[in-house]
């Protein structure tokens, strides 16, 4: 059927859905729906690690193979260093560039590697927001709450009080690194509602949020000059005589050679594992998503925490095909925006957090009230003309204009004609397991931002994330700045990696199985 | 996923899903048979082609996939991220290679009068020729040359407005005549905008002093204190 054809239900029952107002679940209710829908609870999905500092924890399977997996590196790799630093970043998005100016600002020396371009990374894609409780009518407080809420109470209360309670001092350092905040009348920061929360509590730059702070963040670490090695991807950390972080090897991707960076303290910044497409979700995630951090951190003996679940962001595009994956902003949902099976109803709070949401999109697909492209891929609409409608027209085009003009290159004007969405792999909500000065439980090892775990619990809230960079981003890089400052270079071993060879082979797992980190997703076709 | 459970009745008949036409594109000079609007990134896998440089986050925000293109018997050369954009028949591209921009280094607080500045940091700014080749450039749609000029006369919060969207792909740098980065230009003139011809939020001056003054210490240790099942409760509570 045309396309156009099946949307007319979502055009026919607009108006009569706009007198509805949908309850958000009781948390029993959000319970037996997500443990029915939620991927997370697809058994068959998970298994136990076999070996390592969580031995006998589930996560994912394709999570588990890599955290198994072998070195890339041969035994006889020559660790003279090619650079020595006081603080090394280890990636180059939000929590990296943060880590790294504020390691900076503390008077270290301070290299940052990447694996792509600086910047390159989920960071500049955040569009929905960031959360801070800036509003009177909010404070931390409720931030805390509401958070522990969407996490299932299982959120790390150390980590979580402190990011709620820096926000608004981190706020204030965006601005006056000059990062443009949408701003009420008064000239005071607008805030929005988002999904799961009690207040309006996001911090937006038009739907551009993330790209704008990282122009900025990107131009500072420019501007202060901070070393920088792109291309340059982390294979394997570098322990001393004791077992504590002494630096990385690296590759540079460009000549495919290793370069040793010696380091008194490590900041690992990369992120999350969204290319890995578990259970075979596409994902909303940048290339290089690939979970490197977590296997490093895991041969080095660091504990990860949450690793057994996964966020699916609500909305991910569906149609056309060439934009699967790609994310749908929350914003569409924060502004009124209904979710619409083929039959024309509403079957959820659109704003109930993202693990409910999610679950009851599977849920209208599995039960077939989905609707089905060519491709195989199923779907729900989500109403984006009805902005226009109740905010008047032009709402759209204004609020959104990134979503705009992704969907107006494929001859789709989302204005006037709903889209096709299902959930897409999102964020790592666990990671390696960090204190509050975002340390591991490897000695001057940091983990910053979507690659740590804890503070989230078991489901992020939306636009938590930013502000978790943010926090643990000039944390990590405070800590360590001063860390480094007291201690002396270590010797630099891979020590740690033949422990961990000997114990993969005491269990079985033979060097060939699998190569680890991924590094970058294979998408090239292998031809003949 | 239950199939039978569909009704048939809500399928889109996607043409180019259906139909499996292949088109020919030409990469970098060398000829390729492709799917049709598959995206050009996915273009280059698809022929086998490794890809590090050019592909970042594949959403079309960090402008890793700087690209040139030309379509069949047309001599225009555009510009699109390669991410964004659908391969069709007769379709010949090369993704751009990084461009040897010079950035100019500054602090932004320090800056004493940020408008005169920007003469002093991008002296070449004010030599716009006006050929609009800069916006002809941007896959983006940004009108490059009028920010130029807005710059050049000051107008520091009109140039942040338009350059929202930009995606720092640098697609407008190689084609100035007057070796202008006008996309440099225009991310220190909005960091300027932001950082001293923006109104300090009162309500959040407010926020950061409650926090010092130890306001919400009280509600801290009350919350802090509450056992699981009254934290749970209390969470439950909150609408
Ligand atoms: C499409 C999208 C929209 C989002 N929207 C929002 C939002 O609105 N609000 C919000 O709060 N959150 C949002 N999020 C989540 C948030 O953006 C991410 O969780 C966050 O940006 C992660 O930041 P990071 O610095 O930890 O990792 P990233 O920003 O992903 O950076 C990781 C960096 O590490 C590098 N790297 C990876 N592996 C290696 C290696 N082996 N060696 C060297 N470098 C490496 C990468 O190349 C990259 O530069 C969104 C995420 C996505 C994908
Ligand atoms: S203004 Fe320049 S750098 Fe920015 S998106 Fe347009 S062409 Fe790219
Ligand atoms: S290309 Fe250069 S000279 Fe031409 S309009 Fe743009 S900025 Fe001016
Ligand atoms: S890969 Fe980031 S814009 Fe295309």
């Amino acid at each position: 059927m045309d396309i156009h054809v099946l949307q007319q239900i979502v055009h026919k029952t607009r108006d009569a859905r706009r007198e509805q107002t949908l309850p958000k679940l009781s948390l029993a209710e959000r319970d037996t729906l997500i443990k029915k829908y939620h991927p997370d609870f697809r058994e068959s999905a998970y298994r136990p690690i076999r070996f390592g500092p969580n031995a006998g924890d589930k996560t994912a399977v394709e999570l588990a193979a890599l955290l198994e997996g072998s070195s890339q590196l041969p035994d006889d790799l020559d660790l003279t260093a090619a650079f020595t630093t006081d603080v090394l970043v280890i990636g180059g998005g939000g929590a990296g560039c943060a880590a790294a100016l504020h390691a900076h600002a503390a008077g270290a020396k301070v290299i940052l590697a990447t694996k792509l371009r600086l910047g390159d990374s989920n960071s500049v894609m955040a569009q929905g927001g960031m959360q801070i409780s800036v509003a009177p009518e909010d404070s931390p407080v409720t931030h805390f709450l509401d958070t522990l809420k969407g996490g299932l109470m299982k959120n790390d209360h150390a980590l979580l009080k402190v990011m709620v309670e820096e926000g608004p001092a981190i706020a204030k350092w965006l601005i006056e690194l000059g990062v443009l905040f949408d701003r009420d009348p008064e000239g005071n920061l607008h805030v929005k509602k988002g999904g799961g929360s009690s207040k309006p509590r996001l911090l937006t730059c038009s739907d551009y949020t993330g790209l704008e702070i990282m122009r900025v963040l990107k131009d500072e670490v420019l501007n202060r000059q901070i070393q920088l090695l792109e291309f340059c991807a982390a294979v394997e950390l570098l322990s001393d005589e004791h077992g504590a972080c002494t630096g990385v090897v690296l590759k540079d991707l460009d000549n495919k050679r290793y370069l040793v960076v010696a380091a008194k303290t490590v900041i690992l910044a990369t992120g999350g594992i969204g290319r890995l497409h578990i259970q075979g979700f596409p994902t909303s995630n940048h290339y290089g998503a690939t979970g490197d951090g977590l296997c490093l951190a895991y041969r080095m003996g660091a504990r990860l925490a949450h690793i057994d679940t996964f966020q699916y962001h609500p909305s991910g595009a569906v149609y056309p095909e060439q934009l699967v994956g790609a994310l749908v902003t929350e914003g569409i949902r924060s502004e009124g925006g209904h979710l619409v099976n083929a039959k024309g109803e509403r079957f959820v709070n659109e704003l109930d957090t993202r693990d409910v949401v999610s679950s009851s999109i599977i849920r209208e697909c599995e039960e077939g009230r989905g609707i089905r492209t060519m491709a195989g891929r199923v779907g729900v609409w989500l109403d984006t003309p009805l902005l226009d409608a109740e905010h008047g027209s032009g709402t759209v085009n204004k609020h959104f204009p990134a979503m705009v003009r992704q969907f107006e290159r494929f001859g789709i004007d989302i204005s006037k004609d709903p889209v096709l969405i299902y959930p897409t792999l999102h964020y790592q909500n666990g990671g390696v397991k960090i204190d509050t000065n975002a340390e591991t439980e490897v000695t001057n090892l940091f983990v910053a931002g979507e690659a740590s775990g804890g503070l989230h619990g078991r489901n992020r809230l939306m636009g938590n994330s930013l502000l978790d960079l943010m926090v643990y981003g000039k944390r990590s890089g405070l800590v360590a700045a001063g860390r480094a400052s007291s201690t002396s270079q270590g010797k630099l071993t891979l020590d740690h990696l033949q422990r961990f060879r000997a114990e993969a082979k005491k269990h079985g797992v033979s060097s060939s199985e699998h190569a680890s980190p991924m590094i970058l997703p294979a998408y090239t076709r292998k031809t003949g | 996923m239950a199939d039978d459970n569909f009704d048939t009745q809500n399928v889109i008949d996607q043409e180019e899903v259906l139909r499996h036409r292949m088109v020919t594109i030409e990469i970098a000079g060398k000829q390729y048979e492709v799917p049709e609007g598959i995206t050009v990134i996915k273009a280059l896998w698809y022929t086998g082609q490794e890809v590090v440089r050019g592909a970042g986050c594949l959403g079309g925000f960090c402008g890793a996939c700087a690209t040139y293109y030309r379509v069949k018997d047309d001599p225009k050369v555009r510009t699109c991220l390669a991410c964004q954009t659908a391969v069709q028949d007769g379709m010949s591209f090369s993704i751009q290679a990084p461009f040897p921009a010079r950035k100019a280094v500054y602090n932004i607080q320090e800056l004493k009068d940020p408008k005169q500045d920007l003469f002093n940091l991008y002296p070449e700014a004010p030599l716009c020729r006006n050929c609009n080749a800069c916006t002809e450039a941007c896959p983006q749609k940004i009108n490059v040359r009028e920010g130029v000029w807005k710059a050049v006369f000051g107008d520091f919060k009109g140039v942040s407005d338009m350059f929202m969207d930009c995606v720092m792909c640098g697609m407008c740098t190689p084609v100035c005549i007057a070796d202008i980065a006008p996309n440099l230009v225009a991310l220190y003139v909005s960091r300027a905008q932001g950082a001293h011809f923006t109104e300090k939020p009162e309500g959040l001056e407010r926020r950061i002093k409650e926090i010092a003054d130890g306001q919400f210490n009280d509600d801290w240790t009350r919350v802090m204190g509450l056992n699981e099942k009254e934290l749970t409760d209390l969470c439950a509570s909150l609408k």
